[in-house]
């Protein structure tokens, strides 16, 4: 059974169990967010996608990744007062990462032009905000290298006992999820460093760029996401080699 | 390094032993009796205990560095705890933590290089009207003043240690 | 001990227990908790234990050591039965002269009976004492008299009774009847009880939960604590009746890994209630199983909060999770859980005791029943109250309390913790139940209560609860883990005469970002402890930024001590001084070098004659 709600005025269905925020990007409406991806589990850390949301006689600013939609609620997404407890969170995140582009470029819109705020006392990853996309995306993908270590004030993403981690195979997804893109990735043309670890670059067989790291492909492998005898052509060749075949056919 | 940071391999196994197989909702009590059997959480037994339970060292490192109870150093042979909770507060508890650290030059939560010491602030042990409040070995000493916490501390200080 | 199979075999093993001990057995009532076995309360049992072998008089009274009886500042305590006479600040010293001469000779030891402060009189009965007077026992009530360790002293004052009478009922009916009894939670929120089970109870499930919550994580408080260390029976008697009513098989003790004695306690009325099947399958032939599981925390004051319990319980970090759905609906291992608090589960059994129309009858409309408050700080009588609601902060700070030690003035006492406010002296006349609380800027809480006289600085507290929660905070949202931070960086920079004009308008707006938009109620209440201060004492906020000036003379960097010509010389200062700072002739005036003093305010303490003076 459907659920019918409001957001903006406008009235929208959704299902049981949907969440605010992708019912309203359905909607076209769009709402910040910097901790939130459509893969991966919500946490709701940053504090940025704030609406305000009328229920019954409740009146709460929530979140909206991480709120489930209900009967008769109505959503707004751009009052005043939401602006206004966005832009706070955004500067305290200014002040935590004032050269991550994402932050500034959010903030700025929201007239958060520099942060009242100094920096945290503890803040070993810099330009880190926290929002545990990478720990959640490698995790996903069943490596579980990286950790949320500590809490309140001096909580951190790291590796376990501070040190190169085994489970790390170095595909770099944590990086590719990261809002701030604070994780360092060196690459040469044979290896890439990523975690305090370096590791050997499998190249596409025929074009020769990039594809995986030996680790990655040997994870793969070993958990039956990829077969033995999987041939390390990238993406773009094997696009081409069908394009090939298919004007060969063709003409 | 100390002569705590080796461990005795059959008492990991015997408090593994403990503990059901491939439970990760077990991964609290277990770190309590690894603790409990070694006074501190070392990497070893985390990475054992991860094995145990089925967890990733991440996630087992994530949780021990969450809870404050859990310590990832080797602790010193006497533990002074200084209780920080409000009612001590207002009796004057920070001068107590003060002079503990002057006295045995560490901040709270550090141990004396010579492993004798541990200073640590809890946040209340439900002793609050004793307060201000010192635990030293695990005996509470109520209504402490900074002079007699010298006093104390001198006298653990000049007897020799257990090893 | 053999398990016994139905209600009326508990009731038969209940009289034979009662015929062992008639009432008019005399008996010695030694507390053993937390408060008077650091005062030496073990080494005063054991004195009595061998003073009463060497009379040859162990046959003929009741040796017991017990819970805490709540008066901890005049620990060790002991109680005569069945006279009720109470002595205090006992020493082992003094036992060969109690023996002697109040056990044998029948006289009673003024020097070891309580004397009122003010008006100098003696009280011989517990009950005359105004710190007891005035409070109304329910669930303390047995603390006093039993052995925490005999599940036999607890049947024999009636235990497991209401647990009988609940087995005997249809489970909704136990749900109706603690609804009507208007139960709310103790743990801080004060949701109806009945109401929550009744949720619990209603959500599909083929197995469910109940959980008591006994992390007491407020700083100042030690109600679940004593509870459980002195009468772990009654905890589980209701957590028995709650898991009937809900339909759970399965129960968990959450709690905290710094009461390992409560922890001790727990695991061993536990083992008395399997031994005695009062635990596990078919209980007392009701066809009804249930066990419960000891489990302790790691150390984080969050994990109080359910859905960060829970986690910690799945064995991962204590990160609260966005409800809905709540546990009621999907908890533990996904299941229905229902959560209480140590205190509330101790209520339930008195409540199905006396029933509902009874237990209404205490409190007022809003809020039924007592509450236990740990009264502590600058209170002449520290100790654990229980007061019915309704009553006055007045009338517990100044009559049960006994009102602020030394003749200093009252300034403010400090309900719900973390969570709660500061209220001023104009607010002393509020009654104490959930909803007046939570009017005037303050909380219920879980119990603390904490008074604080003339020299406690307003900010000061302000930042100390914002220094715990900081460092409390699960760390997850911008809004509390980094809220806190640069909240508590810009009260630092107030009780460091950092400050400018505009800091307390930051504070201000930053604040209701914190409360506004943090996902658990650790982030949206850590403000209430700097919003009620600056509701009530913003003019001592003011002196600080504006003046400089640190109004009760606390915060370091806007004091400095001096030494006035009341110095004799004495040189104990000098003496005592950790930077050695202060010079002077024996005999002669001594001085401080203000550039290297830190403001430890030894000197102050250590100097006899006054001389010592702070700015
Ligand atoms: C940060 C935080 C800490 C809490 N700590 C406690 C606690 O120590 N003890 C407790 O009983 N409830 C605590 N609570 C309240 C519980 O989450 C919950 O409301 C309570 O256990 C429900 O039981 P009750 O209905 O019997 O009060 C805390 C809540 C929060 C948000
Ligand atoms: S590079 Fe390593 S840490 Fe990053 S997602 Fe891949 S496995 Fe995880
Ligand atoms: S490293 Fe990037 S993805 Fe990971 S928590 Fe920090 S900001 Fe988020
Ligand atoms: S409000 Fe604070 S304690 Fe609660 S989830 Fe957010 S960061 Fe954690
Ligand atoms: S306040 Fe402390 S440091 Fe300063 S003079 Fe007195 S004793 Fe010395
Ligand atoms: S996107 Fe919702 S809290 Fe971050």
């Amino acid at each position: 059974m459907s659920i019918r709600l409001w957001i903006d005025d406008r009235e929208v269905l959704a299902e049981p169990g949907e969440r605010i925020l992708e019912v309203a990007q359905r909607q076209g409406i769009s709402i910040p967010t910097l901790c939130h991806h459509p893969a991966l589990p919500v946490l709701g850390a940053c504090r940025v996608c704030l609406v305000e949301v009328q229920q019954g006689k409740r009146r709460e600013i929530t979140t909206a990744c991480n709120t489930l939609v209900q009967e008769g609620m109505r959503v707004a997404t751009d009052t005043a007062e939401v602006r206004g407890h966005r832009a706070m969170n955004l500067e305290l995140l200014r002040a935590r990462a004032p050269e991550a582009p994402a932050v500034r470029e959010l903030a700025t819109q929201l007239g958060v032009a520099r942060s009242r705020f100094r920096p945290p006392a503890q803040n070993p990853l810099p330009n880190c905000i926290l929002c545990e996309l990478c720990v959640r995306a490698c995790a996903h993908l069943g490596h579980h290298a990286l950790a949320a270590v500590g809490r309140g004030d001096k909580k951190r993403i790291g590796l376990p006992h501070n040190r190169p981690a085994e489970a790390c195979v170095g595909c770099g997804s944590c990086l590719s999820v990261c809002p701030t893109r604070c994780i360092l990735l060196k690459e040469t043309a044979t290896t890439r460093t990523i975690w305090g670890q370096t590791f050997e670059l499998v190249r596409c067989k025929s074009c020769g760029a990039p594809v995986m790291t030996e680790a990655q492909r040997a994870h793969a492998i070993r958990t039956k996401q990829l077969p033995e005898d999987h041939d390390d052509t990238c993406e773009l060749c094997k696009q081409s080699a069908a394009s090939q075949r298919l004007a060969s056919v063709v003409w | 390094m100390s002569a705590q940071a080796v461990i005795d391999p059959a008492e990991l196994d015997e408090v593994l032993a403990r503990h059901p197989q491939g439970q990760p909702a077990g991964l609290v009590n277990l770190l309590h009796d690894l603790q409990a059997a070694f006074r501190y959480l070392p990497e070893q037994a985390l990475e054992r205990a991860a094995e145990h339970l089925g967890l990733s060292s991440a996630e087992v490192y994530g949780v021990a560095t969450f809870y404050e109870g859990f310590h990832l150093k080797p602790r010193g042979e006497h533990i002074c705890t200084v209780c920080m909770g409000t009612a001590c507060h207002v009796r004057g508890a920070a001068r107590l933590l003060e002079q503990a650290e002057r006295d045995l030059a560490v901040r709270a939560g550090q141990t004396t290089p010579d492993l004798r010491f541990t200073l640590e602030q809890v946040n209340c042990v439900g002793a609050c009207a004793l307060g201000p409040l010192v635990i030293l070995d695990g005996k509470y000493h109520g209504s402490m003043a900074p002079d007699r916490l010298s006093r104390l501390l001198g006298k653990l200080s000049d007897k020799k240690g257990s090893k | 001990m053999a398990r016994i199979a139905n209600a009326a075999a508990l009731a038969a093993y209940r009289k034979q227990q009662r015929a062992l001990r008639p009432a008019e057995r005399k008996a010695i009532a030694v507390c053993a908790g937390t408060g008077c076995k650091a005062f030496g309360g073990l080494e005063v049992f054991e004195a009595f234990r061998a003073a009463l072998d060497a009379h040859g008089l162990a046959k003929t009274w009741d040796l017991r050591a017990t819970g805490c009886h709540g008066f901890c500042e005049r620990g060790p305590l002991v109680l005569f039965f069945p006279e009720g006479r109470l002595y205090q600040r006992v020493k082992p010293e003094d036992v060969e002269e109690i023996v002697t001469r109040t056990l044998l000779g029948g006289e009673v030891l003024e020097r070891l009976l309580y004397q009122d402060p003010v008006t100098g009189a003696r009280h011989e009965k517990e009950h005359d004492i105004p710190f007891y007077r005035h409070q109304r026992r329910l669930v303390l009530a047995q603390n006093g008299q039993i052995d925490p360790t005999s599940l036999d002293d607890y049947l024999v004052l009636g235990g497991y009774g209401g647990l009988v009478k609940a087995l005997g009922m249809d489970p909704a009916a136990v749900v109706a009847e603690v609804k009507r009894a208007g139960l709310r939670g103790r743990g801080g929120a004060g949701f109806p009880t009945g109401v929550k089970w009744e949720i619990c109870r209603a959500a599909q499930a083929d197995q469910r939960y109940v959980i008591c919550n006994a992390d007491e994580g407020d700083p100042g408080a030690f109600m679940d604590r004593s509870v459980i260390e002195g009468n772990p029976h009654l905890v589980l008697e209701g957590m028995l009746i709650g898991a009937y009513a809900i339909g759970a098989s399965q129960g968990h003790v959450y709690i905290r890994q710094e009461y390992p004695l409560a922890v001790e306690r727990l695991e061993l009325a536990l083992a008395q209630a399997r031994a005695l099947g009062l635990l596990g399958q078919d209980i007392l032939g009701s066809g009804f199983s249930f066990d419960v599981h000891v489990s302790r925390g790691g150390g984080a004051f969050v994990c109080g909060e359910e859905s960060a319990m829970i986690a910690s319980l799945e064995g991962r970090r204590g990160v609260p999770r966005r409800r809905p759905p709540y546990p009621a609906a999907q908890g533990l291992h996904g299941k229905p859980t229902n959560i209480n608090n140590v205190e509330t589960w101790a209520t339930v059994p008195i409540i199905l005791e006396k029933g509902a129309d009874w237990f209404a009858a205490i409190g007022t409309a809003g809020s039924k029943g007592t509450k236990i408050f740990s009264l502590v700080g600058k209170v002449n009588n520290t100790g654990l109250v229980e007061v019915p609601m309704g009553i006055t902060l007045r009338e517990i700070v100044e009559v049960i309390g006994g009102g602020i030690p030394g003749g200093k003035a009252f300034k403010a006492v400090q309900t719900g913790g973390p969570s709660g406010g500061c209220l001023p002296a104009e607010k002393l006349d509020v009654a104490v139940d959930f909803d007046s609380l939570v009017r005037e800027g303050a909380m219920m809480g879980s119990g603390g209560m904490i008074v604080m006289d003339e020299d406690t600085c307003m900010v000061d507290v302000a930042r100390y609860f914002l220094g715990f929660l900081k460092f409390e905070s699960c760390g997850n949202c911008t809004s509390c883990r980094d809220g806190l931070e640069q909240l508590h960086a810009l009260v630092t920079d107030i009780a460091e005469g950092r400050a400018t004009s505009g800091t307390l308008d930051l504070l201000e707006e930053l604040a209701e970002t914190i409360r506004a938009t943090s996902l658990c109620a650790l982030g949206t209440t850590a403000v209430n402890p700097v919003q009620s201060t600056l509701r009530y004492f913003r003019h001592e906020y003011e002196a600080h930024i504006r003046d400089g000036r640190c109004p009760a003379k606390v915060c370091k960097a806007l004091i400095h001590f001096s030494i006035n010509d009341k110095c004799t010389g004495c040189t104990l200062c000098a003496k005592n001084c950790p930077q050695k700072c202060i010079t002077g002739e024996r005999k002669a005036l001594h001085v401080i070098d203000q550039a290297r003093c830190i403001k430890c305010g030894i000197c102050r303490d250590v100097c006899k004659f006054a001389a010592v003076d702070v700015q």
